[in-house]
C-alpha cells in the first residue's frame, strides 16, 4: 500500500482526526497509568499503549451503524469508536457519569448506542456475540457489520473456533480483528501456537484472511476498508490480524519483564504514532506546529476527563438493585 | 384440541414466529428437511413455513448461544435450544457471563430477549443426558426459569418468554413432552392438555396449587409435579390430604403462593429430581424458613436425586429418582412424626 495515495483518498480532515484518536489513546492511558499507580483510582486496569494503530485504523473505516465489540483491554476502542472520554473515565471511577452508569468498570466500557458494544472481559467471549450480530444483520437484510476485536490468546479459545466456523459457514457480515500483540498475558504466543501467523487460521473454516501491520494506522485501515467493504456486500466475513505490540504491561502493575530487552526496543521504536506524525508531516497535512497545539489540546481534554470522572457523583445505593431485569424487580 | 408439551410448543412457537419476524429458532438438528425437529421433535416441520428463520447449526453449543445473544442484542428474538440439558454446560460462558449479565453491566441499557429451551430428567441415557441442572441457573441471577409440566403451560409460558425482554431458560421434562414416532420415550407420562384457541398466555412468576389439601404442601416441578401428584392420590385413601404446588417458574419464585399454602397446612416438603446438595429444595425451603419459621409444624422436608451423578442401571435408576412410592412414604412419615 502506498502511504501517499491513502492520504490523499483520506483527506487533511480524516487524517487529523486519526492523529487525534491516538493521541487521545496514548495519552488517556499514560494519564490513567499514573493515577492507578498513586492509588487514586479503583479497580484494575489493561491498557492500550502501543497499539492505538489498530483500533484507530479499523474504526475509520467503519460507519455509524456498524458495531463494534472489544475485550478487557477495551480503552482504546471505545475512544477510536468515538465514545466520550469524559464517560470512559467516568466508568473507570465507577460513576453515575460511566457510559455503563458505574456497573461495568474499566474491563466492561462502552455504549451499544454509540457503536460499541460494553466490553467482553472474557478471552474470546466476544467472537460468538459478533458472528451472531452479524447473522441478525444477515437476516434483516441490513447492510451493517459486525466487528470483533481479540489477542493473539482468544484464538486459542474453542470461542473463536465456533463462532468463525457459524460466521463462515452463514456467511455473515463480520470482521473479526485479532491484535496479535505476541503476548498472552505473560506466556509468548511462540510458546501456545504452533503456526506464525493466527490469520492462516481462516483456511480451517474456509474464510477470507488477511494480514496488516498493526502499527501502521494507515495500513490498519486500508486493510480494515477492503475487508468491511467485502462483508457489507454480502461476501462473507474476514479474519484480519493485526502484528503489533504492547508498549506496556499487561495489567496495572505489570513491568513486563518476561519481554526481552531487544524486544521492547525493536517495538519501541516502530510506535505507531512518531511513525503516523512524519508521515503527516512528510505529506504536508500537518506541520509541527498542529502537531504540537493538538497534543496539547488532546492533554487538555484527557485532564478534563480526569476531573470530570473525579468529581462525578456515586451511583445511589438503590442502583445496586436495578437495571438487571426489563420488568421485574430484583427478588430480596 | 388436545396436544402434548412437544406439539403446543411447536404451535406456540409458530405462532410467534408468524406474528413477529425478529423471532427466529437457532440449534441442532431443528430444521434439517427428512430429520425429526430437535431431539425431541418441537420444532418439526417449521422450516417448512421459516426457512430463513429455523437456523440449523453446526455441533457449537457456544456458537448457539453467543449467536443468540447477538442477535438479541441488535432486537432479535431468539429461540435457541440444545438436544440435552447437560449441553448447556459447554455455553456456560455465552448463558451465565454474557446473556445473564450484559444488561445489568451496561447500566440497564441493553435488552437481552433471548428464549433458550433444555431438556431435562434422568432417562436411561447415563450420566451426561440426564441432568436437571435448574440449580446450576438458579444461583445465576439475570435469567428467568420457568419449567412446564403440562402442554397448557409449555404454550403459555414459551409465549411469555418470547415476549418478554429478558432471558428466559426453559426446562423441559424429555418424559413429558409426548414425542411421537422414532423420538417417542419410554416412561412417558401423560402430559397433554386441552389448549384454547386463543392466544393465551402464562405469566412468568405464577404458581399455580394443582391440588388442594390440608396437611403437607408438596412443591415439585416437571416430572416430580406428576409424580407429587400420584403419590397424593396414593395417601388421600389413607386420610393425609396433600396439596401440590406447581411453581412453573423458578426464578422468579412465586412465594406468595408457597407461603400462603404453608400457613394453611404447616408442613412443607419440596420434591425435585436433581441432587439434594445445592438444590431448589434448598432455597425454596430456606425461604419458607426465614419468611413463616411459626407457621412451621415440622422441619422442612427435601426429597431428591443422591449427591451422586445419575446412574445407568435402570435398576439403580429407579432409586436415584424419586418415585411416587417414595415420596408418599416420605409424607407419611413426617405426618407420623409431627
Amino acid at each position: 500500500m502506498k502511504h501517499n495515495e491513502m492520504m490523499k483518498s483520506l483527506g487533511k480532515e480524516a487524517l487529523e482526526g486519526m492523529l487525534r484518536r491516538m493521541l487521545e489513546i496514548r495519552q488517556f492511558e499514560e494519564k490513567i497509568r499514573f493515577l492507578f499507580l498513586e492509588g487514586k483510582m479503583p479497580g484494575t486496569v489493561h491498557q492500550y499503549i502501543g497499539m492505538e494503530a489498530c483500533a484507530v485504523g479499523v474504526c475509520t473505516a467503519l460507519e455509524e451503524d456498524d458495531v463494534i465489540a472489544s475485550t478487557h483491554r477495551p480503552h482504546g476502542h471505545a475512544i477510536a469508536r468515538g465514545i466520550s472520554m469524559d464517560s470512559i473515565m467516568g466508568e473507570l471511577y465507577g460513576k453515575t457519569t460511566g457510559c455503563c452508569g458505574g456497573k461495568g468498570g474499566s474491563m466492561h466500557v462502552g455504549d451499544l448506542s454509540k457503536g460499541m458494544l460494553p466490553a467482553i472481559a472474557i478471552v474470546g467471549g466476544n467472537l460468538p456475540i459478533v458472528m451472531g450480530m452479524g447473522l441478525a444483520f444477515k437476516i434483516r437484510k441490513e447492510p451493517r457489520v459486525a466487528v470483533s476485536f481479540f489477542g493473539d490468546g482468544a484464538s486459542n479459545e474453542g470461542a473463536f473456533h465456533e463462532a468463525l466456523n457459524m460466521a463462515s459457514v452463514y456467511g455473515v457480515p463480520a470482521l473479526f480483528v485479532c491484535e496479535n500483540n505476541r503476548y498472552g498475558a505473560s506466556t509468548s504466543v511462540k510458546r501456545v501456537m504452533r503456526i506464525e501467523h493466527v490469520a492462516d487460521r481462516a483456511a480451517a473454516y474456509g474464510m477470507r484472511g488477511d494480514r496488516a501491520d498493526g502499527m501502521d494506522v494507515l495500513d490498519v485501515y486500508a486493510h480494515a476498508r477492503e475487508a468491511v467493504s467485502l462483508a457489507r456486500k454480502g461476501e462473507g466475513p474476514t479474519l484480519l490480524e493485526l502484528e503489533t505490540f504492547r508498549l506496556c504491561g499487561h495489567s496495572r502493575r505489570d513491568p513486563n519483564n518476561y519481554m526481552t530487552q531487544e524486544e521492547k526496543e525493536h517495538w519501541q521504536k516502530r510506535d505507531p504514532i512518531p511513525f503516523f506524525e512524519k508521515l503527516l508531516r512528510e505529506g504536508k497535512y500537518m506541520t509541527e506546529k498542529e502537531i504540537a497545539d493538538l497534543k496539547e489540546a488532546v492533554e487538555l481534554s484527557v485532564v478534563q476527563a480526569i476531573e470530570s470522572g473525579q468529581q462525578s457523583p456515586e451511583p445511589d445505593p438503590e442502583v445496586l438493585f436495578e437495571g438487571l431485569y426489563v420488568n421485574m424487580e430484583v427478588p430480596r | 384440541m388436545r396436544l402434548g408439551i412437544a406439539e403446543a410448543l411447536r404451535k406456540a412457537i409458530h405462532g410467534e414466529m408468524a406474528n413477529d419476524e425478529n423471532v427466529f429458532c437457532i440449534g441442532e438438528d431443528i430444521g434439517i428437511p427428512g430429520g425429526y425437529g430437535g431431539a425431541f421433535t418441537v420444532t418439526l416441520g417449521l422450516e417448512k413455513d421459516f426457512r430463513e428463520r429455523i437456523i440449523d447449526t453446526p455441533i457449537s453449543e457456544i456458537g448457539i448461544f453467543g449467536a443468540a445473544c447477538g442477535a438479541a442484542l441488535m432486537g432479535m428474538r431468539p429461540i435457541a435450544d440444545v438436544q440435552y440439558g447437560d449441553f448447556l454446560l459447554c455455553a456456560m460462558d455465552q448463558v451465565v457471563d454474557q446473556i445473564a449479565k450484559l444488561r445489568y453491566m451496561s447500566g440497564g441499557k441493553l435488552k437481552m430477549p433471548v428464549v433458550m429451551r433444555a431438556p431435562v430428567g434422568v432417562t436411561g441415557r447415563g450420566a451426561q443426558h440426564a441432568q436437571c441442572l435448574e440449580p446450576y441457573f438458579m444461583s445465576c441471577p439475570g435469567i428467568k426459569i420457568v419449567a412446564p409440566a403440562t402442554a397448557y403451560d409449555a404454550m403459555g409460558l414459551l409465549r411469555s418468554a418470547v415476549r418478554d425482554d429478558d432471558p428466559v431458560l426453559m426446562f423441559e421434562h424429555k418424559l413429558l413432552y409426548g414425542s411421537k414416532g422414532i423420538r417417542a420415550e419410554s416412561g412417558t407420562v401423560d402430559a397433554s392438555s386441552e389448549i384454547p384457541e386463543e392466544d393465551y398466555t402464562v405469566p412468568i412468576g405464577k404458581g399455580i396449587v394443582r391440588r388442594e389439601g390440608e396437611d403437607v404442601t408438596i412443591i415439585a416441578s416437571l416430572l416430580m409435579m406428576h409424580f407429587s401428584l400420584q403419590a397424593a392420590e396414593m395417601l388421600e385413601g389413607e386420610g393425609i390430604s396433600c396439596e401440590v404446588i406447581d411453581p412453573r417458574t423458578l426464578w422468579p419464585l412465586d412465594l406468595d403462593l408457597i407461603l400462603q399454602s404453608v400457613r394453611k397446612t404447616g408442613r412443607v416438603m419440596i420434591v425435585e429430581e436433581s441432587p439434594k446438595q445445592g438444590g431448589v429444595g434448598a432455597e425454596i425451603g430456606v425461604q419458607v424458613c426465614e419468611h413463616i419459621p411459626d407457621y412451621l409444624l415440622a422441619p422442612v422436608t427435601r426429597v431428591a436425586a443422591p449427591n451422586t451423578p445419575a446412574p445407568f442401571s435402570p435398576a439403580l435408576e429407579k432409586l436415584y429418582v424419586p418415585q411416587p412410592e417414595r415420596i408418599a412414604d416420605r409424607v407419611r412419615a413426617m405426618m407420623e412424626e409431627y
